[in-house]
């Protein structure tokens, strides 16, 4: 039992980690089949993976409904909109007289289905993107409030990059455009660089840890 | 008498001047025609996919703008007649020092020409058939063919232009092997992480007000390595959020990310002695989908009042638009991400921020085991030692260019990213 749940895991993670650290260094078409073919595996693995999620969605929201939680009216929302959704989606439809099989539109008329993506999901997705801006206001507005030194610098920068991206801002201020440019291609460069380089090396380092099971948390912890 | 002599002078000097300029012409004259292309070399291009070959042949006199250089292939099957043009170029350009190969897999010196035929719309370059290819330089009224050679386009194993990568990543593992046997054997100083250090304040004060921990794997998939750093730290931090017995939620975008921390959270809890406290809906899906998700989980924060959030892993547009609303209910934020366009927002709304590497050391950091810090001081040597290559290579390309020297390339070619 142990075999199965720990070392076969970590004999499955060692073999597969060097033999796909490898194929980055092997151009043969057989090598990119492989990783293809792989990719292709985990396409489908993922697309089993969504029953597990979708059956704890109705699980979670199932029982705050049953429990009467507060807000329990929300799972309820969900209930529906999500059965109706995959009625609508997978069912018939009298009008074309042909399975919808989450097509959005059949013979170049809309069904159901697509009316449900085109006038509910896109204008609630763009609705959440939208708050993006005030959010960034916000954002903004606390973080510029000269407190501290560090802030101070931050807010002078800002102000700089704000005149050097508006055509305003520099036809008022004309060097701020130069000054935005090195501070962008300098400055905010160099930085951006230091950060990759520790992330690049952090990946590698956790990489090799997981390959050569050194790191096994992710197995669900334990340290046997 | 004396002007006679004078004039005889004159004349001589004019006719050798003449004789000398109709020289000095005849040689340039001479140089300027065409000749067949020398010392032409045909083969299989080296470490690709196949379908490809590769010419290389030396630099003449009348390499300019005004002479263009053809290369002809056929397949040696076809009759001399099915020879085509395949490429033609000013036969001052296409040289190996322009493709940029590194010096340990060049072909030839560097003022030869090279020209790569590959597949095209024109030609089908196929693996395993014979080819004969030829280099013909052309001027207007003029033209000279070098004679055939012979090759066979094959796919390779090795792509040897990426040595240089695969030794640099043999020396960085090995960095970090040797940096675990010495973490075994004596203490390694750590530097405080006051992100890691707020991780207990703030279960502390969710367990104090009697709310809930929310804790966020990110956007990415289990083959990221920062959702494997995310599912790491939510294995320490459910370890102690189970001693306090505090309520952990765990919203997930990813399937499988949601149940390899399943198995995660439920080993904490078994670790802290607090079995009967997990619970099975502690994580749990909500969708794939991007707004939908960040709306479902500004929804739980706003609904449900989390004291602490905790945001690791990759993330897009939604950082902020998840932060901002944390920050508005009044809970302690700790985010870690190697998203770095994401980074401003999260340093903007949150309390404590892991910039990058910082996310990978979380795991060191709250375990203290001898091998996960040994694995921290390999990454440390690692920079040093990136850091000496940027200062070293930034002196050798200046030297390069200060002297028109090709020699430090010879360096920093070890160092360049090649395809």
């Amino acid at each position: 039992m142990n075999f199965l749940r720990r070392q076969l895991p970590l004999l499955i993670t060692f073999a597969m980690g060097v033999v796909f650290a490898c194929q980055y260094y092997v151009p043969h078409p057989a090598s990119e089949l492989m990783l293809t073919t792989v990719t292709k595996w985990l396409q489908i693995i993922g697309g089993f993976a969504l029953v597990l999620g979708v059956t704890s969605l109705f699980h979670l929201h199932a029982g705050k409904i049953r429990r009467q939680e507060p807000g329990w009216g929300y799972s309820g929302v969900l209930y529906l909109s999500m059965l109706a959704t995959i009625v609508v989606g997978l069912g018939y439809s009298l009008s074309s007289q042909q399975w919808v099989l989450g097509q959005e539109t059949i013979n170049g008329a809309r069904t159901a289905f697509g009316w449900i993506y085109t006038f509910m999901m896109v204008p609630l997705q763009g609705t959440m993107f939208a708050i993006l801006a005030f959010f960034i206001a916000s954002a903004a507005y606390r973080s510029f409030r000269a407190r501290s030194r560090e802030a101070a610098v931050l807010l002078i920068a800002a102000i700089i990059v704000m005149m050097g991206r508006v055509p305003l801002g520099e036809f008022l201020v004309p060097i701020s455009g130069d000054v935005t440019l090195w501070i962008m291609n300098v400055l905010n460069a160099s930085v951006r660089r230091a950060i990759l380089i520790g992330i690049s090396l952090g990946a590698i380092a956790l990489s090799i840890k997981i390959i050569f099971g050194i790191e096994r948390a992710y197995l669900g912890g334990g340290k046997e | 008498m004396r002007s006679q002599e004078y004039r005889d002078q004159c004349s001589s000097l004019l006719v050798g001047l003449i004789l000398a300029v109709s020289t000095i012409w005849g040689i340039s004259a001479h140089a300027q025609g065409l000749s067949t292309p020398r010392e032409v070399r045909v083969f299989d291009t080296p470490s690709d996919a196949g379908g490809g070959l590769t010419v290389v042949w030396a630099p003449a006199a009348y390499d300019g703008p005004t002479v263009e250089y053809q290369v002809l292939l056929r397949e040696k099957s076809d009759p001399p007649s099915a020879m085509k043009v395949v490429g033609t170029f000013p036969a001052d350009t296409h040289y190996v020092r322009t493709t940029k190969l590194p010096w340990w897999t060049r072909p030839a010196a560097q003022d030869f020409h090279l020209y790569e035929v590959k597949s095209s719309k024109e030609v089908e370059v196929k693996n395993g058939v014979k080819y004969e290819v030829a280099v013909a330089a052309t001027k207007t009224g003029e033209r000279a063919e070098s004679g055939v050679g012979e090759a066979v386009p094959d796919p390779n194993w090795i792509n040897w232009n990426q040595m240089n990568n695969f030794v640099l990543v043999m020396l960085f593992g090995s960095l970090v092997f040797a940096s675990i046997r010495t973490a075994k054997r004596r203490e390694i100083f750590l530097r405080r992480i006051p992100g890691l250090d707020a991780v207990d304040e703030a279960i502390g004060r969710a367990t104090e007000l009697g709310k809930p921990i929310l804790y966020l794997t990110g956007a990415g998939d289990m083959s990221e390595p920062s959702t494997i750093a995310a599912a790491v730290i939510l294995g320490r931090v459910a370890k102690r959020v189970a001693s306090y017995e505090t309520d952990l939620l765990v919203p997930h975008r990813d399937p499988i990310v949601m149940a390899v921390c399943q198995e995660i959270t439920k080993q904490s809890y078994l670790e802290a002695g607090k079995p009967d406290v997990f619970k099975e809906d502690s994580n749990f899906f909500i969708t794939t989908d991007q707004f939908s998700y960040t709306a479902a989980v500004d929804g739980i924060m706003l609904r449900r009042k989390p004291a602490a959030n905790f945001f690791m892993g990759s993330y897009f547009a939604e950082s902020l638009l998840l932060t901002e609303t944390g920050a508005s209910t009044g809970a302690i934020q700790i985010a870690g991400t190697d998203s770095d366009h994401q980074l401003p927002f999260f340093v903007t709304t949150c309390d404590y921020t892991l910039i990058g590497e910082e996310l990978y050391a979380a795991s060191a950091y709250l375990s203290r085991e001898p091998i996960q810090v040994g694995t921290l001081r390999g990454q440390d040597l690692g920079k040093a030692f990136i850091l000496g290559v940027l200062v070293l290579g930034t002196l050798l390309a200046t030297a390069g260019v200060l002297f028109s020297t090709d020699l430090p390339a010879a360096v920093l070619d070890l160092f360049r990213d090649l395809k």
